[in-house]
């Protein structure tokens, strides 16, 4: 066994109101530079829709993630270890930068230089990359709310495991129905970006998994990007490297929530350490589509267990590390609860950050084009529901609706818990019923709904202390950069020559 | 005296350039050590300039240097004529997928505003100088027939003589002048070499063929476990 930590997330789909609050906070720290203008190290897709950058989840066109190679053994799409050296001179797999958008600014000043007329004066869009005027047709947020749309939500690749009949009641206009899914990096135990690096620019950090890119290391060989199946290295155009989230790893070491977590309207984001086994990490990616999460699962391990803390100790994980682990809300919705899901675990990457599935549409749904909300058959609406539950599966559990009927289910009997607290009218010995059925008892359905509903800061982000004090001193001298211009750049990181 | 300056002097200045200021730009610089791709503003084209001219331009640095490192070993080669056509032709093909390769290349870049506004004047000064080379070497290849023969038998001990220090430059003085004019390229091509997109051949991801798949980098030593994933 050879245990890891790793700094580990749950985004609660449930309470993202597509506010984009998160997308603007990593935009003002990260990418507001020359290159980094098109990039959103967060951000925020309506679902159905094809997300940024258009149809990311098509692995047919962008060859990423990994696929079973045999028994017990994966390996990448595309572009690996001999296919990736052929194709160094042109990668067909790389994204194109109007699969996400040419960036722009307005000719502002245009605003008070124009000369006295008789028409209104205009601010032109012009191109952030060729500093001429261009059409808007595309933009990062594009089909943000465009559910049913026929060149948008209708081009949705999860739409393949549904039937044409579903598909059909998807796009009714009365039954219109959609919802957000923030993406930020996954900071996966087998990334993709990693494995396709040729330079061995990009690695996974052993104490708290974030997965970082070494600018300094970095050649532009393009291969994570297209590698990584969620898109989320990007190429800077300007400096001819790539780029991608590091989970705000600076603010981590000192406490704080990376910025697009601290800056969460809706507090639907939950951080925290997980242990897990990495030696498990080509075992469970090997398997079949639909015994990924729950072999993911079994991966994390339980940070209470005696045994466990004994090999973790001596693993070297700190003893702070494995304290914060057992305070971990990520471990309680992914491990306790079995609520929260990994984004399309099939791509094999084994991303880190895992999803509540969305709840709304469902008790939203009726007969006919009545709004219905009566729940007289405890489950049944999750048959009937407007967003299909295949639809879900194809996106969180590679294709098994039961872990989606699961996590469903639980946050149905939660709500019927607390209807009995608050309101009362909850039946005899349904309320026990429908607990048994959801496998949850009185105690847990009161913790997951205080977590979800009443979190505290403190409850939301249980931040390990990194002792990055103690790594740094053990490794270089602290005044090896005095004098430089910061994150180890002696000169500005712009393109040069 | 002009030939002691461009045969003598020169090789020396541009490899000394060439050594001295890559390691530098390398070890203070590591971040502009990259090869720039503009395949993200314009991939189609690229095709068809990257590929040959990258296929074409190492088959010929590796026949220039194949030449150079075991002369005997090619001039038996091409004792019998068959096998010296074959390595002629060879050399000619690699020649025209080159220069195709960088017609193709400039042309995308001339005409399309993207990559434009990613071209720096040290950009073109590489075209220039690697269209020269291409063209004085596919002129050579065709006027001065039989190159992989003389070569070896003209150009390398000249070559050599640079090496032990002892330049040798009076046989320049009775090449024509495309192949003096082809040197002295490859020389100006060396002494620029490091201060232009071209030191991405010298990071060239050869060691991922065998690395380790995955990259775990620790910041604390871990009891009992060595440095870095094992899977």
């Amino acid at each position: 066994m050879n245990i890891r930590s790793q700094v580990s997330m749950v985004f609660h789909l449930d309470k993202c109101i597509g506010c984009h609050t998160c997308s603007i906070a990593c935009k003002n720290v990260w990418t507001d530079r020359k290159g980094a203008e098109y990039m959103w190290w967060n951000n925020v897709e309506t679902k159905p829709g094809t997300g940024f950058p258009t149809a990311w989840e098509d692995q047919d066109q962008y060859g990423g993630g990994f696929v079973q190679s045999g028994e017990g053994l994966v390996q990448l799409r595309s572009n690996g270890r001999y296919r990736g050296m052929a194709n160094i001179f042109h990668n067909p797999r790389l994204p194109q930068l109007d699969d996400y958008y040419e960036p722009w600014t307005y000719r502002y000043e245009d605003l008070f230089t124009a000369k006295a007329g008789d028409d209104q004066p205009i601010a032109r869009a012009v191109s952030l990359v060729t500093g001429k005027p261009i059409e808007i047709e595309a933009g990062p947020n594009w089909d943000d709310d465009l559910s049913g749309s026929p060149i948008y939500a209708a081009n949705d690749p999860n739409l393949e495991a549904l039937t044409p009949a579903q598909r059909a009641q998807m796009f009714e206009m009365e039954r219109l129905v959609f919802f957000y899914l923030p993406r930020i990096c996954n900071h996966c135990s087998n990334p993709a970006c990693v494995a396709s690096c040729p330079s061995g620019a990009l690695y996974k950090r052993g104490e708290d998994g974030v997965v970082v890119l070494n600018q300094d290391r970095c050649r532009g060989w393009r291969m994570c990007v297209s590698s990584c199946p969620y898109k989320k290295t990007y190429f800077n155009w300007s400096t001819g490297k790539s780029e991608k989230c590091v989970l705000c790893y600076p603010r981590l070491e000192s406490g704080q929530a990376p910025a697009c977590f601290h800056s969460c309207v809706g507090r639907i984001r939950y951080l925290g350490v997980v242990l897990y086994d990495a030696d498990k990490i080509v075992e469970v990616a090997a398997k079949k589509d639909e015994e990924l999460v729950q072999a993911q699962r079994d991966m994390i391990l339980d940070p209470k267990d005696p045994e466990i803390i004994r090999l973790a100790l001596e693993a070297g994980v700190p003893w702070s590390v494995i304290e914060s682990a057992q305070k971990s809300p990520v471990y309680k919705f992914v491990k306790e609860w079995g609520l929260a899901l990994p984004l399309h675990v099939e791509y094999r990457t084994l991303p880190m950050l895992f999803y509540v599935p969305p709840l709304l549409p469902i008790l939203g749904n009726g007969d006919g084009n009545l709004y219905e909300t009566t729940n007289d058959e405890l489950f049944g609406t999750l048959d009937r529901n407007r967003l299909p539950v295949e639809y879900l599966a194809r996106m969180f559990s590679g294709g098994n609706v039961g872990l989606i009927r699961y996590a469903l289910k639980k946050m149905i009997a939660v709500r019927y818990h607390r209807r009995q607290i608050t309101v009362g009218d909850v039946e005899g010995d349904k309320l026990t019923q429908i607990l048994a059925e959801a496998d949850l008892t009185a105690e847990e359905a009161e913790a997951i709904y205080r977590l979800t509903s009443l979190p505290n800061f403190e409850d939301r982000f249980v931040i390990p202390p990194m002792h990055r004090e103690e790594a740094i001193m053990a490794l270089t001298d602290p005044l090896e950069f005095k004098g430089a211009a910061g994150f180890g750049f002696i000169t500005p990181p712009e393109r040069q020559l | 005296m002009t030939s002691v300056l461009l045969f003598g002097a020169l090789p020396y200045l541009a490899i000394g350039l060439m050594l001295v200021v890559s390691i530098q730009r390398y070890r203070r610089d590591g971040f502009t050590v990259t090869s720039l791709s503009s395949e993200f503003l314009e991939s189609k084209w690229l095709f068809w300039g990257s590929v040959p001219l990258h296929l074409g331009i190492i088959t010929v640095f590796f026949g220039h240097l194949i030449g150079f490192l075991v002369p005997r070993s090619v001039m038996a080669w091409n004792a019998v004529p068959l096998r010296l056509l074959i390595l002629e032709t060879t050399g000619l093909m690699a020649g025209i997928l080159t220069l195709v390769g960088l017609v193709v290349l400039i042309a995308r870049r001339a005409s399309d505003a993207r990559l434009r506004a990613v071209t720096s004047p040290v950009d073109i000064g590489v075209y220039v100088i690697l269209l020269f080379q291409v063209i004085t070497g596919l002129w050579i290849a065709l006027g001065l027939r039989w190159g992989s023969a003389w070569y070896t038998h003209v150009l390398v001990p000249y070559l050599r003589s640079l090496f032990i220090l002892q330049p040798d430059v009076r046989v320049m003085d009775d090449m024509p002048l495309v192949v003096r004019l082809h040197v002295i390229g490859a020389f100006l091509l060396f002494a620029t070499f490091s201060a232009t997109r071209l030191v991405h051949m010298l990071v060239a991801p050869i060691p991922y063929l065998w690395r380790r798949v995955q990259i775990v980098v620790w910041n604390r030593k871990r009891p009992g476990l060595v440095s870095g994933a094992r899977s």
